[in-house]
C-alpha cells in the first residue's frame, strides 16, 4: 500500500559524531496524504453509486479540515444569533439584547477570521435550517443557544489534539475560552449558577469528536457536508 | 549504542516505522510503543534529545507545564475553600453556591494534575504558602466585593495561563485535551464571576461583561491580568472591521489572549509567601 521512502542519514552538524536519520514529518505527511488519496480512489472504485462517500462539501485534509470544521460551526452560530436579533423573542430585555448582540458579533468575527485564514481552502457558505427552532420563545432560544455554545466548547476541546500547526492551536485556544464565556452566560440566563454545572467529577469540560458534534448540529445544516476527511 | 544502531533496532522492531510517522503526535505514540520493545536497556538520553530536536518537546517540558498549572490550581483551590468555610461572607445562598461549584472544580483539578504528574513519572511540587492579602492589605475573606475581585483576577489569569501552554503539550494529545478541558472550565468560572460583579448589589459594574473588552478593568491592582487583551490582530488578520459592525470592542472580546509564564507568576506571586 505504501511506497517506502528511502531513508537518508545525515549528520546533525553538532560535530559529536552522532548521525541523525532525516525524519522529516512534513515528508511523512505528504506520503500519508498520497496514501490516503490512493485509498480514496480504491474505495470509491468499489462503491456503488448510492454509497458514495465523496458527496457533500469537502473539508479538505490536515489542519485545513480542522479549520474548516471550526469555520462551519462558526457559520452556524453566527447565523443563529443573527436570526435571534432579527426576530427577537417577545419581552427581550435591553440587557439580553446587548448580550446577544455581543455574542453575534463575536461569532461573526470568528467566522470571518476563519474565512480569511483559510483563503482559497475555505468551504462554501453553508445554508442553515432553523425551522425546528421557535424564535418567539425565550426558553427555546436560550435552550438552543446553550446547545450551540456547549457544543462549540466541546468541539474545540476535541479538535485541539488534531491541530498540527502551533499557531492554529493557539488561535483555537483564544476562541474556545470565549465560547465558554458565552456558554456560561447563556446557562446563567437560563438558571443562574449553572455556568459550569455539567463539568465532570474531575472538573473537566465537555469534549466531542467531529462525528459527535455533527450528529448534534447536523439537523441545523441544510447544505450536504462530507466529514469523512475530518479526524475521527 | 549510537543512534544509528538504535534506529537499526527500531527498524527491526517495527519495519514500517518511517511510514508510521505521519504526524508528530503519531510519532510520539509510536515511540512510546517502541519504548516497550527496547525497555531492556534504558533508552539513552541522546534519544530523548533527538526527539526533542526532531519533534519539538521533551517530557520534562510537559512535567514543567503540569507543575505550573498545579501551582495555579493550588492557589485557586485554597482561595475558594477558605471562602466557603467562612461564616457570613456570602450575601446569598446563590453566591455561596457558585463559589462551592468553583471550589469543587479547583480541588478536582489539583488532584487531577497531581495524578497526571505522578503518572508521568514526575513529582508534584508541594503547595506554596499563600497570602491572600496580595501584600496590599486586601481582605477578601471579610469583604465580599474584594472576594469577587480576587476571584475574577484568578480565573481570568488561569484562562490566560493554560492558553499560553497549549503548544508545549502538543506532542501529548491526552494531556493537551485535559488541559483544554480545564481551560474552558476556568473560562466559565471567569464569565460567572464577572457576571456576579456586574450585578453586585450596591456596586453595579454595568460595563463589566462575561467577556473581556479591550484591556478594560475597573480595579488598578489587577490590571496586569488584562495586559495585552486589547490585541485585535489574529494571525496577521485585523479583526476590527472584518465585517460590518465589528468594532474594536467586539474584536478584542472575541479572542482571549494568553499570558506568558513570567506574567502569570508575577500575578500569582503577589499571593504567594516567599
Amino acid at each position: 500500500m505504501f511506497t517506502r521512502k528511502p531513508r537518508s542519514v545525515t549528520s546533525n552538524g553538532q560535530g559529536n559524531g552522532i548521525a541523525m536519520p532525516n525524519v522529516h514529518r512534513r515528508t511523512f505527511l505528504k506520503y500519508a496524504g498520497m496514501g490516503t488519496a490512493i485509498l480514496g480512489v480504491g474505495s470509491l472504485a468499489g462503491c456503488s453509486s448510492d454509497d458514495d462517500d465523496s458527496a457533500g462539501v469537502n473539508f479538505g485534509s490536515g489542519d485545513t479540515s480542522v479549520l474548516n470544521y471550526a469555520f462551519a460551526l462558526e457559520q452556524l452560530e453566527a447565523a443563529f444569533y443573527i436570526q435571534v436579533l432579527t426576530t427577537p423573542y417577545a419581552g427581550i430585555s435591553d440587557v439580553e439584547r446587548d448580550f446577544f448582540t455581543d455574542i453575534r458579533n463575536h461569532e461573526i468575527a470568528h467566522r470571518e477570521f476563519f474565512r480569511k485564514a483559510l483563503g482559497g481552502s475555505a468551504i462554501q457558505d453553508l445554508a442553515v435550517d432553523f425551522s425546528t427552532i421557535d424564535f418567539t420563545s425565550r426558553d427555546k432560544v436560550l435552550a438552543v443557544a446553550k446547545t450551540f455554545e456547549d457544543l462549540g466548547v466541546a468541539a474545540y476541546n476535541g479538535a485541539g489534539q488534531f491541530i498540527d500547526k502551533a499557531d492554529y492551536l493557539v488561535l483555537a485556544g483564544k476562541i474556545v475560552s470565549v465560547e465558554a464565556r458565552h456558554a456560561a452566560l447563556i446557562r446563567d440566563l437560563i438558571s443562574n449558577g449553572t455556568f459550569a454545572s455539567d463539568a465532570d467529577a474531575q472538573g473537566l469540560d465537555f469534549v466531542k469528536s467531529p462525528t459527535e458534534v455533527f450528529a448534534a448540529a447536523g439537523v441545523y445544516i441544510k447544505t450536504p457536508i462530507n466529514i469523512n476527511t475530518l479526524p475521527k | 549504542m549510537n543512534l544509528q544502531n538504535i534506529f537499526s533496532v527500531i527498524e527491526k522492531a517495527d519495519p514500517e516505522i518511517y511510514q508510521r510517522l505521519d504526524t508528530r503526535r503519531d510519532a510520539m505514540k509510536q515511540f512510546r510503543d517502541i519504548g516497550r520493545v527496547l525497555a531492556l536497556s534504558a533508552i539513552p538520553m541522546a534519544l530523548g534529545g533527538m526527539f526533542k530536536k526532531a519533534y519539538g518537546r521533551a517530557p520534562a517540558d510537559v512535567l514543567g507545564v503540569l507543575n505550573y498549572a498545579l501551582k495555579l490550581e493550588y492557589l485557586e483551590a485554597e482561595f475558594y475553600a477558605t471562602a466557603i468555610a467562612k461564616p457570613g461572607l456570602f450575601p446569598t445562598d446563590a453566591s455561596r453556591g457558585a463559589f462551592t461549584t468553583i471550589a469543587n472544580h479547583e480541588a478536582a483539578h489539583v488532584e487531577l494534575l497531581k495524578g497526571a504528574i505522578t503518572g508521568a513519572g514526575g513529582t508534584p511540587d508541594p503547595k506554596p504558602t499563600f497570602d491572600f492579602s496580595g501584600g496590599k492589605g486586601l481582605d477578601p475573606f471579610n469583604d465580599y466585593p474584594t472576594l469577587l475581585i480576587v476571584a475574577q483576577a484568578f480565573e481570568d489569569t488561569g484562562v490566560r495561563a493554560y492558553k499560553g501552554k497549549a503548544t508545549v503539550l502538543q506532542e501529548n494529545p491526552d494531556v493537551l485535551t485535559v488541559a483544554l478541558r480545564i481551560h474552558s472550565v476556568e473560562a466559565r468560572h471567569a464569565a460567572h464571576l464577572r457576571y456576579m460583579r456586574r450585578n453586585l448589589p450596591g456596586a453595579l459594574q454595568p460595563a463589566l461583561k462575561p467577556w473581556i473588552t479591550n484591556a478594560a478593568n475597573d480595579v488598578p491592582l489587577i490590571q496586569p491580568v488584562y495586559a495585552g487583551e486589547d490585541n485585535d490582530v489574529q494571525a496577521t488578520i485585523t479583526i476590527t472591521g472584518i465585517a460590518a459592525d465589528i468594532t474594536k470592542e467586539d474584536a478584542t472580546e472575541a479572542f482571549d489572549e494568553f499570558l506568558t509564564e513570567e506574567q502569570v507568576l508575577a500575578i500569582a506571586g503577589m499571593f504567594i509567601k516567599p
